[in-house]
């Protein structure tokens, strides 16, 4: 069940790289942000709060665990 | 750590990355904010399933009347409340930017206010009884019909007049546009990796009452015992 679970999570990435190509027309976006690379910043910045956030969140878990076995 | 807890870390970031760096449909209007699919819908997505979780446990605990069940149908909906109030505030920001409001009174948002508002009432309801075992019956029952008042408010009524949420009124849904597939590739792993999160924040909750009811019980019988 764990197998079949993961295996169908991860076949909903597969095929990322033929789909990189993109037609530019005159829709803005930001392009620009893209190509001086400032765009990684966002994403650095994000990651680092989701990381904290989700690290605080393990330790309150394990936390609970603790907790558990002392009740037991 | 639990398999599901590594896989929803996993989806997180690959949700945060993918949705920031892979590419996206150019189209009039959204622009670049389209990527608020990936952050914005999963949170009325993951409501959704947490919400039909709380219902499931509302129904088992009127079967079987446990503690267990309780909890998990309050835990449960105390998460789905938390991924509506951020769907709401969400989609608030997005409209000021692509319908020109923040409240456009279109009929999905004040749908979704009023099935807000109903679930706020769950929680008022349940408060508002002191006895543990009428509280847990009679917030289950309610919670039923919370649930089945969600359905229309957010799936039929929106779409039998003019909304303008994609996929409503007459609207394309964002999954007949170009270049559909990659976004599907984030957004579907994102609907997973928000409701995994959700539901790990459900089980902590629950574990914590639990143990809070165990120190309770223990305190009673140490006070009972010196009565004695």
């Amino acid at each position: 069940m764990k197998k079949l679970i993961f295996a169908f999570v991860f076949s909903l990435f597969l095929g990322i790289n033929h789909l990189w190509a993109q037609s530019a027309d005159k829709i803005e976006m930001a392009d620009t942000m893209r190509a001086n690379g400032k765009i990684y910043v966002v994403v650095a910045v994000l990651s680092i709060v989701l990381l904290g956030i989700l690290i605080y969140l393990i330790l309150i878990d394990r936390k609970i665990t603790k907790l558990e076995r002392e009740m037991k | 750590m639990k398999w599901w807890k590594i896989m929803t870390i996993i989806l997180l970031f690959y949700t945060l990355i993918g949705g920031f760096l892979l590419p996206v449909p150019r189209l009039a209007i959204v622009n670049e904010s389209i990527r608020n699919l990936y952050f914005h819908v999963p949170m009325w997505f993951g409501m959704i399933i947490i919400l039909a979780i709380s219902v499931y446990y509302a129904l088992r605990y009127l079967r079987q009347p446990t503690e267990l069940n309780d909890l998990y149908a309050v835990e449960s909906a105390n998460v789905g409340i938390l991924l509506g109030i951020l769907g709401i505030v969400t989609g608030m920001v997005w409209a000021q930017y692509t319908w020109g409001t923040y409240w456009h009174g279109d009929p999905k948002q004040n749908a979704s206010a009023i099935a807000l508002l109903i679930y706020l009432a769950y929680s008022v309801l349940r408060n508002s009884l002191e006895d543990a075992q009428q509280r847990a019956k009679v917030s289950a029952v309610y919670n039923v019909f919370a649930f089945a008042t969600l359905i229309p408010l957010l799936f039929i009524l929106p779409r039998l007049t003019d909304s303008m949420h994609p996929g409503n009124g007459g609207n394309p849904g964002f999954n007949s546009y170009d270049l559909d597939s990659t976004m599907r590739m984030v957004f579907y792993p994102a609907v997973i990796a928000w409701t995994l999160l959700g539901w790990w924040i459900v089980t902590l909750r629950v574990r914590w009452r639990v143990l809070q009811n165990r120190v309770n019980e223990n305190a009673l019988k140490v006070e009972s015992s010196l009565l004695a």
